[in-house]
C-alpha cells in the first residue's frame, strides 16, 4: 500500500507548471527542443474551451512526433475529451493554436481534420450491424463501379488485405452483428487505420477487448509506428500505457501538468501526477459499521461479464465497488438486484438465504437500486416528480388498487423537503429538473421503498459538487441508521471519501480489497488496471 | 448567492411558460372542438338539434369505446391494428347466438363477444409481452387472421333476424339516452378512473414512459403490457356487439378501417405514440371531433370521398400542431 506522501509531491509540481508562461512552452520538457519541425506532426498550445461559461479546458497542450505513441493521461474531468474534440474539429477552441505538420489549422468539422490526416477511434462504437465488415470499413467512401454502383468485391478484397496487414483475424464478408464486441472494436480501429492518416487518436481502445485482442492491437500499433504514424493513446489502463507508449502528457482539472518520456517516469509517479491533490477536503467519514452481517453474496457469476463474486456487507457499512468500465461492477449489481439473470451464486440477507429473480423480489427483500443512468433506466422522464418518487412504492399509497392522492402529495412534499429537490411543484415533469435534482428524485424513490440495502451505481455521475455532497451526506446518514450501502463508482476520490471498505473489480473478478481509511488512489488504480 | 437567485428566477419563468404550455396542451384540443361545434351550428341549423346530437353520440360510441382501449395500448408504447377484424368476428359470433327462432339471451351474446375479443387480445398480448414480437407485426397478422376467421365463421354471409332483445343493446333508449351511449359513458368513466386513480393506471404510464425504469421499480412490466391488449380485445368485442345490434344483422365485412379511426382519435387527443403521455379525456374529445366532423359534413351533403380526405388532413394537422408545441421549449 503506497504512502500518501507521494500525493504531497503533486502539489508543487502543479503549481510550477501552471505558472509556466506560454513563451517557454517548448522548454517544458528537455527533449522537446531536440525535435526538429519535420518530425513534429502535431503541436497544440494553450488551448482553452468553456461550455456555457464553465471552463472545461484551461490550458491544453500536446506535442506529437512522427512514429511516436504518445499517452494522454488524466482522470475524469481532466479535459481530455474536450481537448480531443478540439483536435478533431468537433468543438472550436476559445483560444490557443493547433499546428498540424507545421501549419496552423482551425478545423470547423471532423471532415476537415480527416482530410488533413487526423483520424480518431472513439470509445463509442457506431457500427451498422447488418452491413458486412467490409461495408462498414468503407462506409461513405465506397469504391465505385461506373460511378453509381458500390464495388463490393473491391471493398472485400481491400478489407481482407487490410486485416492481413494488421494481423487481425476477421472475415471481411460477415455482418458486424455476428462479431463479438472485441472484434467490432478491432474493425473500428481498422477503419480508422484504413484512412491512411498520419495522426491517429485512440480513445480507450482496449476498454472493450480482451488480452488476446489487445496483444494483436499492440502489434498493429507498433507496425504503424514504424511507418511513421503518430498516435495519441488515451487510456486509464496504466499497464497498457507502459507497454505501448513512449511518451506522455498529463492533464488534470483542464490543465496541462507535465509531459515527458515514459522511460523517465515510473508508475507510482505517473499516478500521482494524474491524481494530483487529495480531494479529501470533505470531512473523513467515520465508519458506522456494526459488524453484523446484512448481505452476504457468494459465488455470483454471469458468464462473460463477471465470475465468482463473493462479498459481505455489514449493517451500517458503506462498501465501495471500484473498477474500470466493463470490469463487471454494474453487471454484478444488476444481477444482484434481479434486473438481469445470473448463472450462479447465492444471497443471504441477515443470515437468511433469499432468492432474487426479479426487481420486485429485491424490493420485497429490502434492496433498492440507483441505476447507472438515470435517464436511460432510472426515471420515467415523461411523468411528474411526484409520480416518479412513489413509483416503486405505490402499494403503500393505495387501498384496493386506488392511489391515495393526498397521502402521495404530503409524502412527496416531505421527500422534496428532505432531499432539498429544487422544483416549483411536485406535479412538474421530472424532465424539467436539473441533473442533480433528478438524481435526488431517484434517491427519494429508493427511500420510499424503505430499503435496508441500497445499491448505488455511479450515484453522482454528471451532477455538480453541491449536489454530490448532499448525496454523500444522505448515504452516510442512511448507513448510520443501521442500513447498508453498496456504492459503485469509478471516481476515485469519491469512493475513497465515502466507502468504509473497497472491493476492486478487474475484468469481471474481484482483484482485491482495501480498507477505506488506508486506501490510496495509487493502490486502487494499481489493482484495477 | 446571486447565482442562486438567478437560477430561481429562471426556473420561475420556466415554470410560468410551462404553465402556459400545459394550459394550451390541456385545453387546446377542447378549444378546437368548441370552435368546430360553433362553426357547424352556424353552417347547418339542424346540427344543434337534440336529435342530431344524440345521433352524433351514438355514432361516436363505437369508435369511442375502441379508442379508449387504444389509449391504454398506445400509453404503453404499443399499437393494435387488429381491432377492426376482431370487432367483426365478435359481431358475427354475437349475431349467431341471437338469430333464428330460438335466440339465446342477449347476456350470453354479450359475454361471448367480449370473451372472444379478450381471447384475441390475450393472444396479441402474449406474443408482444412474453415473446417480444413487435406489436405492429403481431396485430397486423391478427388483422388478417381475425378477418379470415370472421368470413369462415359466417360463410361470408350476413347473419340476419337478430332478436329484438339483442337489438335493444344497439337501438334502445334508457331515459331518452341511446343504450350505446350509456355503455360508452360507463366504459369512459371506468377507464378515466382507472388511469387517473389506480395503481394499475400509474403502471400503464410508467411502462410506456420508461419500461426499464418501471421494471427496476418492481412493476410487472410484461403483465401490464399484456393486460393492455387484453383490455383492448375485450373492448373490441363490446364494440362489435353494439355495432351488430345497431345494424340489425351481423356483417362479416364490418369494421374495415376502424382501427385507423380509433388510432386517429387517440392521436388527435394528443396522446404520444411513443407512450407514457396522454389521457382518455383527450381521446374522448378526439373521438368527438372525428364524429362531429363527419356528421357536420354529412349534414352539409359533402360527399364521403371528400370526407375521407378532410378527416385524414385533420389527423395530420393535429399531430403537426402537437409536434410544434412540444418542440418549442
Amino acid at each position: 500500500m503506497a504512502e500518501p506522501a507521494s500525493l504531497g509531491e503533486g502539489k508543487p509540481e502543479q503549481a510550477h507548471h501552471v505558472l509556466v508562461p506560454p513563451a517557454s512552452i517548448s522548454q517544458t520538457t528537455p527533449d522537446d527542443g531536440a525535435v526538429n519541425d519535420a518530425d513534429l506532426l502535431l503541436a497544440a498550445t494553450s488551448i482553452s474551451k468553456a461550455f456555457a461559461g464553465v471552463p472545461a479546458l484551461v490550458d491544453g497542450r500536446i506535442r506529437l512526433k512522427r512514429g511516436s505513441v504518445h499517452a494522454l493521461c488524466g482522470g475524469n474531468g481532466a479535459g481530455k475529451s474536450t481537448f480531443l474534440n478540439i483536435l478533431m474539429g468537433l468543438h472550436r477552441a476559445d483560444a490557443g493554436t493547433v499546428m498540424v505538420k507545421g501549419r496552423v489549422v482551425h478545423y470547423a468539422s471532423a471532415a476537415e481534420a480527416l482530410a488533413d490526416g487526423i483520424a480518431i477511434i472513439t470509445q463509442e462504437l457506431s457500427p451498422v450491424l447488418d452491413m458486412t465488415v467490409a461495408e462498414n470499413i468503407y462506409l461513405g467512401r465506397e469504391p465505385r463501379r461506373m460511378g453509381w454502383f458500390a464495388d463490393k468485391a473491391k471493398m472485400e478484397a481491400d478489407a481482407t488485405a487490410l486485416f492481413a496487414r494488421l494481423g487481425f483475424d476477421i472475415d471481411a464478408r460477415v455482418t458486424m452483428r455476428s462479431l463479438s464486441v472485441a472484434k467490432i472494436q478491432l474493425v473500428e480501429i481498422a477503419k480508422a487505420i484504413s484512412r491512411e492518416s498520419d495522426i491517429l487518436i485512440m480513445d480507450e481502445p482496449t476498454s472493450a477487448i480482451g488480452e488476446k485482442e489487445a496483444a494483436t492491437l499492440f502489434k498493429a500499433i507498433r507496425s504503424l509506428q514504424d511507418q511513421g504514424v503518430g498516435i495519441i493513446y488515451v487510456s486509464h489502463r496504466l499497464t497498457d500505457i507502459f507497454s505501448i507508449a513512449d511518451s506522455y502528457t498529463v492533464f488534470r482539472d483542464g490543465r496541462f501538468i507535465e509531459a515527458g518520456d515514459l522511460a523517465n517516469i515510473d508508475r507510482q509517479r505517473l499516478i500521482s501526477l494524474i491524481v494530483g491533490r487529495d480531494l479529501r477536503d470533505q470531512e473523513a467519514r467515520k465508519s458506522t459499521s456494526t459488524g453484523q452481517s446484512m448481505l452476504s453474496v457468494s459465488g455470483f457469476a454471469r458468464h462473460g461479464q463477471f465470475e465468482d463474486i463473493s462479498l459481505d456487507l455489514a449493517k451500517g457499512e458503506i462498501l465501495g465497488l471500484y473498477g474500470l468500465m466493463g470490469a463487471g461492477r454494474s453487471e454484478f449489481a444488476n444481477a444482484l438486484y434481479g434486473n438481469e439473470p445470473k448463472d450462479a451464486g447465492t444471497v443471504r440477507i441477515e443470515g437468511k438465504p433469499v432468492e432474487i429473480r426479479s426487481p420486485s423480489d429485491a424490493l420485497a427483500n429490502g434492496i433498492a437500486i440507483v441505476t447507472e443512468d438515470r435517464k436511460e433506466t432510472g426515471l420515467v422522464l415523461t411523468s411528474s416528480v411526484s409520480e416518479n418518487v412513489v413509483l416503486a412504492a405505490l402499494d403503500q399509497f393505495s387501498k384496493l388498487g386506488f392511489v391515495d392522492g393526498k397521502k402521495v402529495a404530503s409524502n412527496v412534499d416531505g421527500q422534496i423537503a428532505r432531499f432539498r429537490i429544487r422544483t416549483a411543484s411536485r406535479d412538474l415533469p421530472v424532465q424539467s429538473l436539473s441533473g442533480g435534482n433528478q438524481q435526488k428524485v431517484v434517491l427519494a424513490r429508493c427511500v420510499e421503498t424503505e430499503p435496508k440495502i441500497l445499491i448505488c451505481d455511479e450515484p453522482t455521475r454528471g451532477i455538480d459538487e453541491g449536489a454530490k455532497r448532499e448525496v454523500y451526506a444522505f448515504l452516510s446518514a442512511f448507513a448510520a441508521a443501521g442500513n447498508s450501502v453498496l456504492m459503485i463508482s469509478s471516481e476515485i476520490p469519491e469512493i475513497l471519501a465515502n466507502a468504509d471498505r473497497i472491493l476492486v473489480f478487474r475484468r469481471g473478478r474481484i482483484a482485491g480489497e482495501l480498507e477505506g481509511a488506508k486506501a490510496t488512489q495509487e493502490a486502487l488504480v494499481h489493482l484495477a488496471s | 448567492m446571486s447565482t442562486e437567485l438567478t437560477t430561481n428566477a429562471i426556473s420561475a419563468s420556466a415554470a410560468r411558460s410551462q404553465a402556459v404550455g400545459r394550459f394550451l396542451s390541456r385545453y387546446g384540443i377542447l378549444l378546437s372542438f368548441i370552435i368546430l361545434v360553433v362553426i357547424l351550428s352556424f353552417a347547418h341549423p339542424n346540427f344543434l338539434s337534440s336529435g342530431n346530437l344524440m345521433n352524433v353520440l351514438r355514432q361516436v360510441s363505437i369508435n369511442g369505446i375502441l379508442a379508449i382501449g387504444m389509449t391504454f395500448v398506445i400509453l404503453t408504447g404499443g399499437i393494435d391494428l387488429s381491432i377492426g377484424s376482431v370487432l367483426a368476428l365478435t359481431g358475427v359470433v354475437a349475431g349467431s347466438l341471437v338469430t333464428g327462432a330460438d335466440p339465446y339471451n342477449p347476456a350470453i351474446a354479450f359475454f361471448a363477444a367480449v370473451g372472444v375479443g379478450a381471447l384475441f387480445g390475450a393472444v396479441n398480448g402474449t406474443l408482444i409481452a412474453r415473446f417480444s414480437v413487435p406489436a405492429f407485426v403481431v396485430t397486423l397478422g391478427m388483422l388478417s387472421m381475425a378477418r379470415g376467421a370472421t368470413l369462415l365463421y359466417s360463410n361470408g354471409r350476413p347473419i340476419p333476424n337478430l332478436s329484438p332483445d339483442f337489438r335493444w343493446l344497439g337501438q334502445g333508449f334508457v331515459a331518452g339516452i341511446p343504450v350505446p351511449v350509456i355503455i360508452f359513458a360507463i366504459v369512459f368513466f371506468a377507464a378515466w378512473i382507472t388511469l387517473r386513480y389506480t395503481v394499475y393506471g400509474r403502471w400503464i404510464y410508467a411502462v410506456g414512459g420508461n419500461v426499464k425504469s418501471a421494471k427496476t421499480s418492481g412493476i410487472p412490466t410484461r403483465t401490464v403490457i399484456f393486460s393492455a391488449y387484453l383490455l383492448m380485445g375485450a373492448l373490441a368485442g363490446l364494440a362489435g356487439m353494439i355495432l351488430t345490434a345497431r345494424t340489425t344483422s351481423a356483417l362479416p365485412q364490418a369494421g374495415l378501417g376502424y382501427e385507423l379511426d380509433a388510432i386517429a382519435a387517440v392521436v388527435i387527443g394528443g396522446t404520444s405514440l411513443t407512450g407514457g403521455v396522454g389521457s382518455v379525456v383527450y381521446t374522448l374529445i378526439g373521438a368527438l371531433i372525428i364524429g362531429v366532423i363527419s356528421n357536420g359534413l354529412d349534414l352539409m351533403g359533402v360527399s364521403s370521398y371528400y370526407q375521407q380526405i378532410i378527416k385524414g388532413a385533420i389527423i395530420v394537422v393535429a399531430v403537426l400542431i402537437d409536434r410544434s408545441r412540444n418542440m418549442n421549449p
